[in-house]
C-alpha cells in the first residue's frame, strides 16, 4: 500500500555535478518564496537598532549631493549639461548608491549566511540575489527624494521617462552579476571584504556620477564606455531630464551586464558544490 | 518494494590540508609560503585527505525510521549533509522518491531581531515549506511552542528554552515524504524532549520515512525500526535489527577502547601534551582492571609533552554510560585544583574515594587543555567496567534496571500510631 504513491522516476537525483553544468533555473523558480522572505528578512533587519532608520537610505546620497555641489558645483563650477548641479549629481548618485550597496551587501551575504548554507539546502544563487534585492527598497526612498529635488527646480519630465524601467533592471542585473561575482571570491579570499570599499571609491570617479561624460576628452571617452555604470548613469539623466540617449553607450552597457552576469553564474556555480566544505 | 531512498556506492572525499586552512587571505598564502618546510613535517604524519564515505550503498523503504549509529567521524554527518544536498558527494548517486526536509540543527536562520511570527514564517521557508502551508499551521506551531503571548515579540528577548520551543515546533510541522533528523532532540527540558519523541512517532506512523542520526542508543532503540552502524566512512553493520545494531555498535566500541591510547589516531587537539594511556589504581597503589562501586580508586592520565613548561593545564574525564548518556565529569578544574607548569611527561591522579558508579560497563573520554585550548582529546577513549561492590556497606544494591548513580543515603521515619 505504501509504494502506491511513489513516483517511478526519482524527485531528485544527487551526484558529483559536471564541470559545466548550467545553472538550474527550475530550481531557482522553485524557491522563489524563500528568494522573497530572504529579501523581505534583509529589508526588515537592516535599520534595527539604528536611531534614524531608513532616513539612512535618504541620508546616504543627499550628503553626498551637497558635498558633490559645494565641491564640484560650485568651487570647480563642474559644466553640468545645462542641468542644475544639485539634481545633475543626485540623479547619478541615486542609481550609484543603490549599485555600491548592492555589491557590498552581496559580496558579504554569502560568507554572512555560512550558518544556512551548512544546515540546508537551496540554490545558493538565491543569497546574492536577496541581498541586491533588498537594497531596491532604499532605492525607491532615495528616488522620492530625487523626485522632490526635480519638482524643487521645476524639472518636467519628458516621454522618455518610460526608458526608466530598463534602466533600473539593467542596474539590479549588473549589480547582480558583480555581487554575485564578489560573493563567491569572497568564500575563498576574505580579501574582498577590504578590497570591495576601496574598489567602490575608485569606481565611483569614473562612472559619470561627478561629471557628465561629455566632460571627458573625446579620445577618452570609449574607456568609459567599458564601465556599465557610466553608460547607465548617463541613461537615468537622459530618462529623467529629457536629454538625449548616447545609445552606444547603453549599448554597450547592456551587453557587458549580459557579459557579466553570465560570467558570475558559471563562476559562482564553479564554487558552489563545495561552498559548504570551505565556508 | 521499491525503496524511497537509494543510495548507491556513496564515496566523500575531504582534503585535510584544503579543510585545515578553511579561507585564506594572501596574507596567509605569503606565510603558509614561508612555512612551508614546517608543513612539508607535517604532512608526513597525516593523510592529506580523508574517505569521509567510502562506497556506501542501502536502500530504505516508505515508512522505515532508520537510525544511523556511529562514533564521531565515522562519516554520520557527511552522509546526512549528501543526502540533504549541503554538500556534494565524490562518487556515486543517491536517488530521492520523495520530498526531503532535513533537520541538521532547529532554528536554522532565526534572526533575532525579528520576532517570533516572523521567524515561524523565515524559518518554515527556509525548511522547504511554503507560505500557505505555514499559514495554514501556524497555530499550531504556536500553541506547540507554548509561547502564545511572546509571538510579536523579537526573538532576541526569549529565554533559551522557549527558542528552541519555537525551533523545533516549526520543524516538527514539516510534513515531508523523508525527514532527515541528527541529533536535535538533545534540546529542551526532559518533558520538551519527550513532547519531540512523541511528535517524531507521529511522523513515523504517518507513514513518512525518517532517518535518525544519533550517539543516544536509549533514543534510537525506542524510536527507530532499523538501523545501520558506520565505521570509519563504511557501512559496518547494514541496515537491519535496531538491537542487533546497537550490539555491534556497542563491541565496537568496546574494542577501540582496548587499543592503547598513545597509538590512537582519532585524536584532536594541537598535541602539546599527549595522553599516553590511561590506567586505575586501588588504594594501595596496585592497578586493576576492574573497579568496584563504593571502593576508593585513583585515575591516572598518563601524559608527554612536547615542551619544558607547559602552563595552565586542565584535565578532564567524562564519563557516558553505555547507552551514550553523560553520567559524570571529573575534572581539576571543577575540584578546584590547578596545574600550573607540568613537567616532560608524568601522570595525573583523580582519587575517587568512594565510587558511586552502579555495576556496569562505562566509557571515558579524556581531554587536556593548556590555557583553554585543547592540545589533546580522544573521545571514548576508554572502558571503565565497574564491579558490583558494598557501596552501602549493607551488602544490598538496586536492582539492575534501577542502578544509575549510587547516592549515600539515610532513612528516618516519623509516624503515629493509630492508638
Amino acid at each position: 500500500m505504501q509504494s502506491v504513491g511513489l513516483p517511478a522516476e526519482p524527485l531528485v537525483v544527487i551526484q558529483p555535478t559536471k564541470r559545466w553544468s548550467l545553472l538550474s533555473f527550475k530550481d531557482i523558480w522553485a524557491y522563489r518564496e524563500l528568494l522573497f522572505f530572504l529579501t523581505w528578512r534583509d529589508v526588515k533587519v537592516r535599520y534595527k537598532q539604528t536611531a534614524l532608520g531608513a532616513a539612512w537610505a535618504i541620508l546616504q546620497p543627499l550628503f553626498m549631493m551637497i558635498i558633490f555641489t559645494i565641491f564640484f558645483g560650485r568651487l570647480a563650477a563642474v559644466d553640468s549639461a545645462g542641468i542644475p548641479y544639485p539634481v545633475f549629481a543626485l540623479a547619478g548618485l541615486v542609481p550609484w548608491t543603490f549599485f555600491s550597496n548592492a555589491i557590498t551587501a552581496s559580496g558579504n551575504s554569502l560568507v554572512g549566511s555560512a550558518n544556512l548554507i551548512t544546515k540546508v539546502y537551496f540554490p545558493r544563487l538565491i543569497v546574492p540575489a536577496a541581498a541586491m534585492l533588498a537594497g531596491l527598497v532604499d532605492f525607491v526612498l532615495a528616488f522620492v527624494l530625487l523626485i522632490l529635488l526635480m519638482l524643487y527646480y521645476q524639472i518636467v519630465p519628458t516621454i522618455q521617462l518610460l526608458f526608466l524601467p530598463v534602466l533600473v533592471l539593467l542596474t539590479a542585473l549588473f549589480s547582480l552579476g558583480v555581487g554575485t561575482w564578489f560573493s563567491a571570491l569572497n568564500v575563498k579570499y576574505r580579501d574582498v571584504r577590504f578590497a570591495l570599499p576601496f574598489l567602490i571609491q575608485l569606481w565611483l570617479f569614473v562612472s559619470s556620477v561627478i561629471l557628465p561624460s561629455s566632460a571627458i576628452p573625446a579620445k577618452w571617452r570609449w574607456l568609459l564606455m567599458l564601465n556599465p555604470m557610466s553608460g547607465i548613469i548617463e541613461g537615468y539623466r537622459s530618462a529623467l531630464f529629457g536629454l538625449p540617449f548616447d545609445w552606444p553607450a547603453l549599448g554597450i552597457a547592456s551587453g557587458l551586464t549580459i557579459l557579466t552576469l553570465l560570467y558570475a553564474i558559471y563562476a559562482f556555480g564553479r564554487v558552489e558544490r563545495s561552498f559548504a566544505d570551505i565556508i | 518494494m521499491q525503496p524511497i531512498i537509494r543510495v548507491q556506492d556513496l564515496s566523500k572525499l575531504y582534503y585535510l590540508g584544503r579543510s585545515a586552512a578553511a579561507y585564506s587571505t594572501f596574507r596567509e598564502v605569503v606565510m603558509d609560503v614561508a612555512r612551508l618546510p614546517l608543513r612539508y613535517l607535517r604532512r608526513a604524519e597525516e593523510p592529506a585527505s580523508i574517505w569521509a564515505l567510502k562506497d556506501v550503498s542501502f536502500e530504505i523503504e516508505t515508512g522505515d525510521v532508520v537510525g544511523i549509529i556511529g562514533r564521531n567521524g565515522a562519516g554520520k554527518s557527511t552522509l546526512l549533509k549528501v543526502l540533504s544536498r549541503i554538500t556534494e558527494p565524490t562518487t556515486g548517486r543517491v536517488e530521492l522518491y520523495g520530498r526531503v526536509a532535513s533537520l541538521l540543527e532547529v532554528g536554522t536562520g532565526f534572526h533575532p531581531e525579528l520576532t517570533g511570527r516572523e521567524n515561524i514564517f523565515l524559518n518554515g521557508s527556509i525548511l522547504g515549506m511554503s507560505r500557505r502551508e505555514i499559514a495554514a499551521k501556524f497555530d499550531e506551531i504556536v500553541a506547540f511552542a507554548e509561547v502564545e503571548k511572546f509571538i510579536d515579540t523579537p526573538v532576541k528577548r526569549y529565554s533559551s528554552g522557549m527558542y528552541v520551543r519555537l525551533a523545533f515546533a516549526v520543524a516538527a510541522h514539516l510534513e515531508p515524504e523523508i525527514l532527515i533528523v541528527d541529533e536535535v532532540l538533545a534540546v529542551g527540558d526532559a518533558a520538551f524532549q519527550k513532547k519531540c519523541l512523541g511528535r517524531m512517532r507521529d511522523v513515523a506512523s504517518a507513514g513518512r520515512t525518517v532517518l535518525f542520526v544519533s550517539h543516544n542508543m536509549a533514543a534510537v532503540s525506542a524510536l527507530c525500526t532499523k538501523a545501520m552502524v558506520l565505521w570509519e566512512g563504511q557501512v559496518e553493520y547494514p541496515l537491519g535489527g535496531v538491537e542487533d545494531a546497537v550490539q555491534k555498535y556497542l563491541t565496537q566500541v568496546h574494542k577501540i577502547t582496548k587499543t592503547t591510547l598513545a597509538e590512537r589516531t582519532d585524536r584532536q587537539g594541537n598535541g602539546k601534551v599527549r595522553i599516553q594511556d590511561f590506567a586505575s589504581y586501588d588504594r594501595d597503589g596496585n592497578e586493576v582492571e576492574y573497579i568496584a562501586s563504593g571502593q576508593e580508586v585513583n585515575f591516572r592520565v598518563y601524559y608527554s609533552s612536547t615542551q619544558e613548561n607547559v602552563e595552565g593545564v586542565t584535565v578532564a574525564i567524562g564519563i557516558t554510560s553505555d547507552t551514550g548518556a553523560f553520567v559524570s565529569m571529573l575534572s581539576n578544574q571543577v575540584a578546584g585544583e590547578s596545574f600550573q607548569s607540568i613537567g616532560r611527561d608524568g601522570y595525573f591522579t583523580c582519587k575517587i574515594r568512594k565510587l558511586p558508579l552502579a555495576p556496569g560497563s562505562y566509557t571515558a573520554s579524556l581531554i587536556i587543555r593548556s590555557n583553554e585550548a585543547i592540545t589533546d582529546w580522544i573521545q571514548q577513549a576508554v572502558t571503565i567496567v565497574v564491579e558490583p561492590g558494598d557501596f552501602f556497606g549493607t551488602g544490598r544494591m538496586p536492582p539492575q534496571s534501577h542502578a544509575g548513580v549510587l547516592l549515600e543515603q539515610e532513612w528516618t521515619l516519623n509516624g503515629n500510631s493509630s492508638h
